[in-house]
């Protein structure tokens, strides 16, 4: 599974993070840590004028190849989204976008990216699921 | 030492993953079983099974005296002067609970100073923040140097003449480094303070000493030590456990009990309540019969030659893209190896050491304030035991190339 798991798609995204940085007077921003391995990760969220759409989108922070990969993946989705559409991604849309074979550990690592950004729109995890906390 | 004949007493080197045998580098974490453990487990229940210390018939006198003779061997070990400084608990952690509980409700009732390291494992630091939290307790930390080793030079400062209670591990199970107990505990007994000591990591390797090392409380788990989950040791002087209240309450920990008032047994009874692990600690008794017979400076010796070789194998064939955490070998260095691959997060490199059979720990390693003091999310650890060989060390350095070779740009 190791070897599927660190596909060069996945490996471009860790080494070259999309979107990665912070923004300056973002209108949304949320945090999820992983103490577990140590992950931390930031979204930061600004809309355009009209207050309905995701202007700009950025991520900041450390963690696996697969957490910061996947963050970096969801950034790209996010950039002209209307915010409706935003608040309804799941996590099965982000493990998708993933797309690749993980352990229910790593799993967790593919959605850190995820639960801080429904921490910035939301205030509290996007998905409120307790099953896979 | 012969290590193929070892090995064949472990079953679980019978087992494959991904197609390659099992490499366990995780002694740290938990150690394998050998058969006369897992059988010694088996026997009690076959041939002793019953409750201790309450029937009259002959099976349960029987089990009762099995669980006494557990109880003088593991004071063997210790070098302990009286079985009865002996309580057998779950782990490590259960010890230490018992300590920093009972001492809260004495000695550090009314708050106090309580020193500490930043090395220790959580179950060295929660129970003491729980103190905190209750009693008020003033927890300090001695820090390390930037290899590892303990810094004494600020050691006085905070004991500050007025510590209660000191507490370190003896060995660290991130680092390796084996602590200069007994210097500590001389400190801290000059300036009145009580000395526990967390065994976790040394018990395995080699036979302690309670006395030589000045310690007042000692912890360790029998399932590092070859032993299975769920049973552990605290050792307490007896004039200092007799003076300990009680952790949990029930059966067995009672000398009489009224519908006013009830009377608590001595020890160690007065801290094994209810039906206690009697197969864990006969498999205990025998698991240290095994490591004697094995020889404890000959599993050394080896154990230190397999670091050695990974020493060497990290500095020579990796270009500085592997950082060793911990005192070098020069210096008192136990079975372990912590360690960062440049640009690899430790789950990746045990995710991908993992499909080529070998087990590492990555994470935290229960260790969050030393993670913090050097500077890092999550270390790699890979931990030797008797079982251990030279081949699994050129197989894990063997796949670490692979890691760089997955990560390389
Ligand atoms: C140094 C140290 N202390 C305490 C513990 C806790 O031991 P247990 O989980 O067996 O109670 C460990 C084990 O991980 C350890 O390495």
């Amino acid at each position: 599974m190791a070897y599927d798991m660190y596909q060069e798609r996945i490996l471009q995204h860790y080494r070259t993070p999309k979107n990665f940085g912070k923004l300056d007077h973002p209108d949304f921003s949320g945090e999820e840590s992983n103490p577990l391995c140590g992950d931390r990760i930031r979204f930061e969220l600004k809309l355009d004028p009209s207050k309905s759409t995701v202007a700009e989108v950025r991520f900041s922070g450390e963690g696996c190849a697969i957490s910061m990969a996947s963050a970096s993946m969801l950034t790209q989705k996010l950039a002209g989204q209307p915010l409706a559409a935003v608040e309804k991604i799941s996590r099965d849309d982000v493990l998708q976008l993933v797309a690749i074979p993980l352990s229910p550990v790593r799993v967790k690592c593919a959605l850190t990216g995820f639960t801080a950004l429904g921490r910035a729109i939301h205030g509290a995890p996007a998905s409120a699921d307790p099953a896979q906390a | 030492m012969d290590v193929e004949r070892i090995r064949r007493d472990f079953p679980i080197f019978n087992r494959k993953f991904h197609g390659h045998p099992l490499a366990y580098l995780d002694s740290a974490a938990s150690s394998q079983k050998p058969t006369v453990v897992i059988e010694a487990e088996r026997e009690f229940y076959e041939q002793r099974n019953a409750n201790v210390h309450r029937g009259v018939y002959g099976l349960s006198e029987e089990a009762t005296d099995a669980y006494e003779k557990a109880r003088e061997r593991v004071a063997r070990f210790l070098h302990a002067r009286d079985p009865q400084e002996i309580v057998f608990v779950r782990g490590t952690t259960e010890a230490l609970n018992v300590v920093a509980s009972g001492l809260g409700q004495t000695r550090l009732r009314e708050g106090g100073r309580v020193v500490t390291t930043v090395m220790e494992h959580h179950s060295n630091i929660v129970p003491w923040h729980m103190l905190r939290e209750r009693a008020g307790i003033d927890l300090r930390f001695i820090d390390i140097d930037d290899d590892g080793r303990l810094r004494l030079d600020g050691y006085d400062d905070a004991l500050d003449g007025s510590a209660k209670v000191v507490t370190l591990s003896h060995v660290s199970n991130v680092l390796g480094t084996v602590n200069p107990v007994r210097e500590v505990a001389d400190r801290a007994h000059d300036s009145g303070a009580l000395v526990v000591v967390d065994a976790a990591q040394s018990a395995p390797h080699r036979p302690l000493d309670v006395e030589a090392l000045g310690a007042d409380f000692v912890a360790f788990s029998g399932h590092k030590t070859l032993a299975p989950m769920g049973i552990g040791v605290l050792w307490g002087r007896a004039e200092l456990l007799r003076e300990l209240p009680p952790y949990m309450g029930g059966g067995e920990m009672i000398r009489s009990v009224h519908t006013d008032r009830v009377d608590y047994a001595d020890p160690p009874a007065r801290f094994e309540a209810g039906t206690p692990n009697v197969a864990g600690a006969c498999a205990l008794s025998v698991a240290l019969d095994y490591l004697e017979r094995v020889g404890w400076d000959d599993m050394a010796a080896h154990e230190h030659q397999l670091l050695e070789r990974a020493f060497r194998l990290a500095a020579e064939r990796f270009d500085g893209t592997i950082r060793i955490y911990g005192p070098p070998l020069s210096e008192p260095h136990d079975a372990v190896l912590s360690f960062s691959v440049q640009g690899v997060h430790p789950h990746d490199v045990a995710t991908i050491l993992d499909r080529e059979g070998l087990a590492i720990r990555s994470g935290h390693h229960c260790a969050q304030p030393l993670m913090n003091r050097l500077n890092v999310p999550a270390l790699n650890r890979a931990s030797v035991y008797l079982y251990n060989t030279a081949e699994e060390i050129d197989r894990l350095f063997g796949a670490l190339e692979k890691v760089n070779k997955v990560f390389a740009a």
